[in-house]
């Protein structure tokens, strides 16, 4: 059966074209997430040594040195921000998943929580500058994590909410129908069964937060010694590696690449453990 | 009936009243917390700027000096490298998000759908910085070395569009920092555009390539007319964060605080600005100046991400008819 018309080949000649753009445009977007994570690996796996878990980062010219004082700088701050964040997010996704059906204030929290979940992070660190560093006086480990906080709070509210949508309502009529009051059902019943996919939420919120340099810049800064005082300058992964990628020592820029794939692959960790826990709690439901 | 229930369960039903009333109550603040929140950062920040706008007035909007020592501020070239550097993002962003959102949703083996998808949303999730230090340490010498000479040669003879593409192949620059925003903006734009397609009815679909539609009709004259305004929401979503992501700009742009008709010297934006300076800005005016962009920038990308947003909903609207 052949079809000899010109339209009909024309139709198909562009049919094929545009397929083929549309492979090509998939397969560049692939390449690009491989070559990153490949890149990552070549010049970051010299760099995990012991060395990089146990020293601290190195002063201009003196050589070896490890990440040390920002790993736990990074970790205590990303800490502190999830155990702030979290509480606020879900009780902001509770109230929107469960009493906002009703409410006026409801879609409009909705609609600003959106809108931050995708403002700029540097405008939240010139934000908390001007709320905790100005009053202060000095840049501080409390500065940064209240920043953190506050990029992590849409996140889980986000999250909370559409996962609290989920659960059935019938579980909780049943819950009611037994003369539970509102708020025991919310958090004996819903809560339940909506666990696993809140602790996704907070899982994509440490997995944002943990990566974010912009908002650390001016608020925790870094600190070339390990400190846990949280009034003064508080070393981090995202920054300490901006600065030595920046620089001219061999070490550092060795260094950087190393945080830069520790960084990396914790947070696709993250996000993958997260999305097979979402998936999962969906199925459940 | 409640003279039969004993003084105790009425008692009990009291405090559970009040504690439900409690519960509610707290979630409500927390909620009204988020509102807070937004308004807290607005005017924070346009108290902080104040004093540059009352220096400067409308002149910092267009002023092209950014002198610390003579604190003389303007705004213009960061504005400039902003949008120029968002543009070249959405302009090479759009079709191969759009692309791929075809290839998810017409062309991919059900089987692959899922880890595909899941592929492209990952490069949403790596953080701006590691684009960054890639696009410093990898891509700008390939630019450098191959592109922008290309370039140079081909386009940057031609008459009006040569003056684009002209200067020497410092690697660093405006078009380097367009593509790198353009990779990390490719996600939200590719995600969101599939998600949209995926709301077209079947039927629709079906019945296009049942009178002998092609792929490419149907998604031409079908999909993209029912999903116009959730598409255009998806770009403006992706033309939010361009507006705004600062690490991978700041790593790549050349950090140079002047206005340059050729995208290959290097520039500035707003975001990198502010990354370069704010830790060591100490004299009060030049705060003022940062606080000034950074609300320039925080009013900007909220016009567009609120936009985004009711198109996006509308289409959500529509969809729950």
């Amino acid at each position: 059966m052949t079809v000899a018309n010109g339209l009909y080949r024309r139709r198909r000649a562009a049919n094929t074209v545009y397929l083929t753009l549309s492979w090509v445009a998939t397969g560049l977007g692939l390449a690009v997430l491989f070559l990153i994570l490949g890149e990552l690996l070549w010049k970051g796996i010299p760099a995990l040594g012991i060395d990089f878990f146990t020293k601290e980062t190195p002063g201009p010219g003196s050589t070896g040195g490890g990440m040390a004082n920002a790993i736990i700088g990074s970790v205590f701050m990303t800490g502190l921000a999830t155990l702030v964040g979290t509480p606020v997010g879900v009780l902001t996704g509770t109230y929107l998943a469960e009493y906002g059906r009703d409410s006026y204030i409801a879609p409009t929290v909705r609609f600003v929580n959106d809108i931050l979940l995708s403002a700029p992070s540097i405008v939240i660190g010139v934000f908390v500058y001007g709320i905790v560093v100005v009053p202060m006086h000095s840049f501080s480990g409390w500065a940064g994590a209240a920043a953190l906080a506050v990029i992590a709070v849409p996140v889980v509210v986000r999250t909370t909410e559409d996962m609290l949508k989920l659960v059935p309502g019938s579980l909780r009529e049943a819950a009611v129908a037994l003369g539970a009051p509102q708020w025991k059902v919310i958090v004996l019943v819903t809560y339940r069964a909506a666990l696993q996919g809140m602790l996704t939420g907070v899982m994509l919120a440490v997995a944002r937060i943990a990566g974010e340099t912009a908002p650390l810049l001016f608020t925790a800064v870094s600190n070339q010694f390990t400190s846990l005082d949280m009034n003064r300058e508080m070393a981090n992964l995202p920054v300490v590696i901006f600065n030595f990628a920046n620089s001219a020592y061999g070490n550092w820029i060795e260094l950087a690449w190393g945080g830069a794939l520790l960084i990396t692959f914790t947070i696709l960790i993250l996000n993958i453990v997260a999305r097979v826990l979402a998936s999962w709690s969906n199925r459940t439901s | 009936m409640a003279s039969t229930l004993t003084v105790e369960t009425r008692r009990r039903v009291d405090s559970q009243r009040i504690q439900d009333a409690a519960f509610r109550g707290a979630t409500r603040v927390f909620a009204i917390g988020v509102l807070v929140l937004l308004g807290a950062v607005l005017v924070s920040l346009a108290m902080g700027a104040a004093p540059a706008f009352d220096k400067f007035g409308w002149r910092f909007l267009v002023g092209q000096s950014w002198n610390p020592v003579t604190e003389n501020f303007g705004a213009l070239p960061a504005i400039y490298g902003t949008l120029v550097t968002s543009l070249i993002a959405m302009l090479i962003a759009i079709p191969l998000g759009f692309g791929i959102a075809v290839f998810l949703t017409e062309l991919c083996p059900p089987a692959l759908r899922r880890p595909i998808g899941t592929l492209i949303e990952l490069l949403a999730a790596i953080p701006s910085i590691i684009y960054g230090i890639w696009g410093f340490f990898v891509l700008a010498p390939v630019m450098a070395e191959y592109v922008q000479p290309a370039l140079i040669g081909s386009l940057g003879q031609l008459p009006v569009v040569g003056a684009l593409f002209s200067g020497a192949p410092f690697g660093l620059g405006v078009l380097t920092a367009g593509l790198i925003l353009a990779i990390m903006v490719l996600p939200f734009i590719a995600s969101v555009t599939r998600d949209v397609f995926l709301t077209v009815p079947p039927m629709l679909r079906e019945s296009a390539y049942g009178v002998g539609a092609t792929t490419a009709e149907v998604v031409r004259h079908i999909v993209l007319p029912y999903t116009r305004t959730g598409v255009i929401g998806g770009i403006m979503l992706g033309l939010g964060r361009a507006l705004g992501e600062t690490m991978a700009v700041t790593f790549v742009i050349g950090n140079a605080n002047r206005l340059s008709p050729s995208l290959l010297a290097p520039g500035t934006t707003i975001s990198a600005t502010l990354a370069n300076q704010f830790a060591e800005a100490k004299d009060d005016m030049y705060v003022a100046s940062l606080f000034a962009l950074g609300l320039i920038l925080f009013v900007i990308t909220l016009l567009v991400l609120a936009a985004a947003k009711l198109l996006l909903l509308s289409l959500d609207q529509r969809a729950a008819k």
